[in-house]
């Protein structure tokens, strides 16, 4: 296994993407920080790139490349290894090379202008999203046999987390406004690993203006550290799921 | 070696194999044939479980396949396209694949002599024309002296010098005794190599007979002929 996931990740690194990602986030990074005087601005500022860049990137680029891996694949199951095998490793080839990408270019900024619980929180929520979308990215490529399908659906369940979600948030909020919504729009928020790795940050930094409707009631409901630990085990369950998912799939998969 | 019972596959609407049976042993070479579409490559395919039948079970030397994955050490396999990942090299695709077999094994490099692969290790998959790719797919399928070969049209795509080289490579290997198996639309070249027929219609295995009695029964010397012959009296077969 071991084996193939070096294959994978010499793959990776030899067509240059991932670098050039790694490039850019460190870029962004320190210029965000510089551009503003105080720091933890600063920071909103990276957190807003990381929900919206980093998820983007991770999933659009494990789509085309397990797409573009059929034939490797397809070489690799005609030979005595194990299926679940060959798909964990080109999972943790993907998720070994963008998280390095990612805290390359995002942790040592960090680490340099605000080395303090936010930015490792904020760390934390970068790397999961990562893993989270590849997994996602990962699924919807095995259920869908036509590329340019399943790059288009994995660009719109993009939209959909990123942007579209906030709108039905907001919808659900103002139709139900006289009901008790609490506990619902929390389950809701369970729905999208974007929101959650918003509302894991925003309880760090303590500024109840910017959480949004789904941070405030998650902040009232679980208080600061329970809302921690329970939106970090939903984020795993987000990766976890797929994941397992994806392998059944694959088992039954036909080259 | 290889005994598959009953296997069924479906595609969507479409069926590919309809409750095929049959076994294979030692020393065989089983001539696959059959039209265009019929079935052939997704049997191989069952065999390798790179496609999982619909129902029934294959085994192999005793061992139902279906959770297993060590027996694939013992088959080489020689699709019908060669796909590999286009920015390896040839040399980078044989490494790996030494890499993944670990095979102890003494490795048999026969063919990759007789191609001449040396001269072309540094070449990237995408830049190989169809024939080269399919002696690459032919040096990889016996490179680790399996006990089976499975031999997906082998000679398609390859020149008259090449093909009559694996020709005399694969009844090399019939003659130590491994099992053999091909699909091939020129019957000709299968008139040397065949020891056996298994016929194939419309994802239903029509008949399964050594060559001999093959021409016993139809009187022809030629496979071709044998089979056309029995193709155009359906009855009899």
């Amino acid at each position: 296994m071991k084996k193939i996931i070096k294959y994978v990740i010499a793959d990776i690194l030899r067509n240059k993407i991932v670098l050039a990602y790694t490039l850019c986030l460190f870029v962004f990074s320190f210029s965000i920080f510089n551009l503003e005087d105080n720091t933890s601005k600063g920071l909103l500022g990276l957190l807003n790139i990381i929900l919206i860049i980093v998820p983007l990137i991770s999933i659009i680029f494990s789509a085309i490349y397990v797409y573009n891996s059929a034939e490797f694949i397809e070489l690799l199951v005609s030979q005595p290894l194990l299926r679940k095998q060959i798909w964990i490793s080109l999972f943790s080839g993907l998720t070994v090379s963008l998280v390095v990408a990612f805290l390359l270019g995002v942790a040592i900024p960090v680490c340099i202008y605000e080395p303090t619980a936010v930015g490792l929180t904020i760390l934390i929520v970068g790397v999961l999203l990562t893993i989270i979308f590849i997994a996602i990215a990962m699924l919807a490529t095995l259920l869908t046999r036509d590329k340019a399908k399943g790059i288009g659906i994995v660009i719109l369940l993009w939209l959909c987390f990123s942007l579209l979600f906030d709108g039905l948030v907001l919808f659900l909020e103002f139709q139900f406004a006289d009901y008790p919504m609490e506990k619902i729009m929390i389950g809701i928020s369970m729905l999208n690993p974007i929101d959650l790795g918003r509302i894991l940050v925003l309880l760090k930094m303590d500024v109840s203006a910017l959480m949004g409707y789904t941070g405030a009631v998650f902040k009232n409901f679980f208080g600061t550290s329970w809302g921690f630990a329970s939106s970090i085990l939903v984020m795993l369950i987000w990766i976890f799921v797929p994941v397992v998912i994806s392998i059944v799939r694959f088992n039954k998969k036909d080259m | 070696m290889i005994c598959i019972k009953n296997i069924s596959k479906q595609f969507g609407k479409l069926i590919v194999l309809k409750e095929v049976s049959a076994s294979f042993n030692a020393c065989e070479c089983i001539a696959l044939i059959g039209p265009n579409g019929s079935g052939k490559t997704t049997l191989i395919k069952s065999v390798l479980g790179m496609v999982v039948p619909d129902s029934g079970t294959i085994f192999f030397k005793g061992m139902n396949i279906k959770n297993d994955w060590m027996y694939r050490a013992n088959i080489g396999y020689m699709p019908q396209i060669g796909r590999y990942p286009d920015n390896m090299t040839i040399g980078q695709v044989i490494d790996m694949m030494k890499d993944i077999r670990r095979s102890i094994a003494a490795l048999d490099e026969d063919l990759f002599e007789a191609f001449n692969m040396k001269n072309l290790l540094g070449k990237r998959m995408r830049t190989l024309s169809g024939g080269t790719r399919q002696k690459v797919s032919a040096c990889l399928a016996f490179l680790f002296n399996p006990e089976v070969l499975i031999l997906d049209e082998p000679t398609a795509g390859l020149d008259p010098v090449s093909s009559e080289i694996l020709k005399q490579k694969i009844e090399k290997e019939k003659q130590k005794g491994k099992l053999v198996i091909i699909t091939s639309h020129i019957l000709s070249e299968l008139d040397e190599l065949a020891t056996e027929v298994v016929y194939m219609q419309e994802g239903v295995l029509r008949f399964h007979q050594s060559v001999e009695q093959l021409h016993e029964e139809t009187g022809e010397k030629k496979l071709a002929k044998a089979i056309s012959k029995i193709m155009n009296n359906p009855l009899e077969a």
